[in-house]
């Protein structure tokens, strides 16, 4: 179905004052809501301007602090991002080899890793691996956590990516005389990392939020900041700041995966339309949530 | 081994906590988001909006910051759950909506335009072609995207227990501090309890594909 014009019909000019009516009501309807919500929030005096101008006064510290922290969060996504690109690109090589005893254990590990929470990861690399012998800070654990747990589900992106590149193109670097590595290094990886780069960069966003998880383990992340923020200003202030300092959290990821969000689109409008994915058939690369194999794929980040 | 059998109650306690918050916002999620989808491609520009705008922020923000607002930031609306479970169930519910209404929505599209002319031809309005004709084939040709959410929702299910509720990861945690010496014995049930419902839930969302594929 190609969009929602299908299902009814263009309204007529009586169904479009209907429409009108009722579209104004459901408006009215949301901005009571919200002027109820902002109404108890005035009431609370939690919208007093000197509460919220503490987030923009450098005199406080705290929009430093806060900054750093979204460093933080983008050190740790892209220390993750990275480690688990090169390790899902080896997982895929091997899940796509013809030797069973390569294809086997790259199997299990795949689906060990996407069918176990990622914060029990997070906690097992930070709480047994020290006691094996390697002792790891919360940035360590939670990168690694993030790693393990990414690069099993960026290996099935971009297994499903390689796949995507029509047979035909293998088999005449083949009939060219290519040797295996040649092929996938000269052919097949540079067609498939276009097409998937939308999905990565989707990944990326995904990352991103599960950084947070950083909270737990108590790496410093913009979460994790912001309640120290509170713990450090309640102190002195009493709790003034608390909801001012969360919104401002929540706001900046959500500010910071909109962007990535629009840029994957972005990218996914530039490829469509570029000649160099010729190549390639148009499949729905999996992404985080397909847990198992033989689930079917699924344009989906949960 | 009898460092499993002392802990028994614990952990089967803990396991059901996290099956009944994983099926309780399932189902929750599962009928808000299928709301959000028919707004999605409702007549009404205002609702598709709305649906768009909630679709987009959930989607775009942490589930721990989720969590974070509904038990920490409500109580300055004057809001507040009645336990710290229904406050889970809401974060969990409210995240996951956002994911069901994009499966659906993308099953709406699955649907041959066909179907939905031959319906409006017999005279159906817009909820009737909907609810008869478009959504029962779009939620067959979902399963397995919504196999996927529902997955994922119960590995989401672990970030609660930082918002003290005692399911698998807040044993996880509890035990690990009690017991030192058998933390490999405690990471062993949690994992092994984990994958039984991950694994398990795969296994019969793949019977259910199978059943329920429409074949064109």
């Amino acid at each position: 179905m190609t969009g929602p014009r299908v299902l009814f019909d263009l309204p007529g000019p009586r169904a479009r004052r209907r429409q009108r009516i009722g579209s104004l009501l459901g408006i009215v309807l949301v901005l009571l809501l919200v002027g109820l919500a902002l109404w108890r929030l005035g009431a609370n005096g939690q919208l007093e301007v000197e509460r919220w101008a503490i987030l923009f006064d450098p005199a406080t510290n705290v929009p430093q602090r806060l900054l750093e922290a979204l460093g933080n969060t983008l050190q740790v996504a892209a220390v993750g991002m990275l480690a688990a690109t090169v390790l899902g690109a080896l997982l895929a090589v091997g899940r796509l080899s013809e030797h069973v005893w390569v294809r086997i254990p790259v199997v299990s590990v795949i689906e060990f890793f996407r069918a176990v929470p990622l914060l029990v990861l997070i906690l097992f690399c930070f709480l047994f691996l020290p006691q094996v012998g390697v002792s790891l800070s919360a940035f360590g654990a939670l990168a690694l956590g993030l790693t393990l747990y990414n690069m099993a589900v960026l290996a099935e992106i971009i297994r499903a990516g390689i796949l995507s590149v029509e047979r035909g193109q293998s088999e005449s670097a083949y009939a060219l005389g290519l040797r295996k590595w040649q092929v996938m290094s000269f052919v097949l990886v540079p067609q498939a990392v276009r097409r998937m780069l939308p999905v990565l960069v989707a990944q990326l966003v995904v990352l991103l939020k599960d950084s947070s998880l950083g909270f737990i383990v108590g790496y410093m992340e913009l979460l994790r900041t912001s309640r120290s923020l509170v713990e450090t200003l309640n102190f002195s202030f009493g709790p003034r700041y608390t909801f001012q300092l969360y919104v401002a959290a929540g706001l900046i990821y959500i500010l910071v995966n909109v962007l990535l969000s629009q840029l994957a689109k972005y990218i996914e409008r530039r490829t469509s339309r570029n000649a160099k994915t010729a190549g390639t058939t148009k499949v729905e690369l999996p992404a985080d949530s397909s847990a198992v194999t033989g689930l079917g794929t699924d344009p989906l980040r949960v | 081994m009898s460092f499993l059998a002392d802990n028994f109650s614990l952990l089967r306690d803990a396991f059901l906590t996290t099956l009944s918050l994983a099926v309780v916002s399932g189902i929750v999620a599962l009928v808000l988001g299928t709301v959000l989808a028919a707004m999605r491609v409702s007549p009404i520009p205002a609702l598709r909006a709305l649906a768009t705008f909630y679709v987009e922020t959930f989607r775009n923000t942490p589930l721990t910051v989720v969590f974070f607002f509904l038990a920490f930031g409500i109580v300055y609306i004057d809001l507040q759950f009645p336990s710290r479970f229904i406050t889970a169930v809401a974060a969990l519910s409210l995240y996951t909506a956002a994911f069901v209404c994009e499966a659906v929505r993308s099953g709406i599209n699955a649907v041959p335009p066909g179907q939905a002319e031959a319906a409006r031809a017999l005279g159906l309005d817009f909820r009737q072609s909907l609810s008869t004709v478009v959504l029962p084939q779009a939620f067959r040709t979902v399963v397995p995207p919504l196999g996927n959410v529902w997955i994922a929702l119960a590995k989401n299910t672990s970030i609660a227990a930082g918002f003290a509720v005692t399911d698998l990861t807040a044993v996880l945690q509890r035990l690990a501090n009690a017991n030192a010496d058998q933390l490999a014995m405690v990471f062993l049930a949690v994992v092994v309890a984990y994958l039984v419902i991950t694994l398990s839930s795969a296994w019969v969302i793949g019977i259910l594909e199978r059943r329920l594929a429409i074949t064109r």
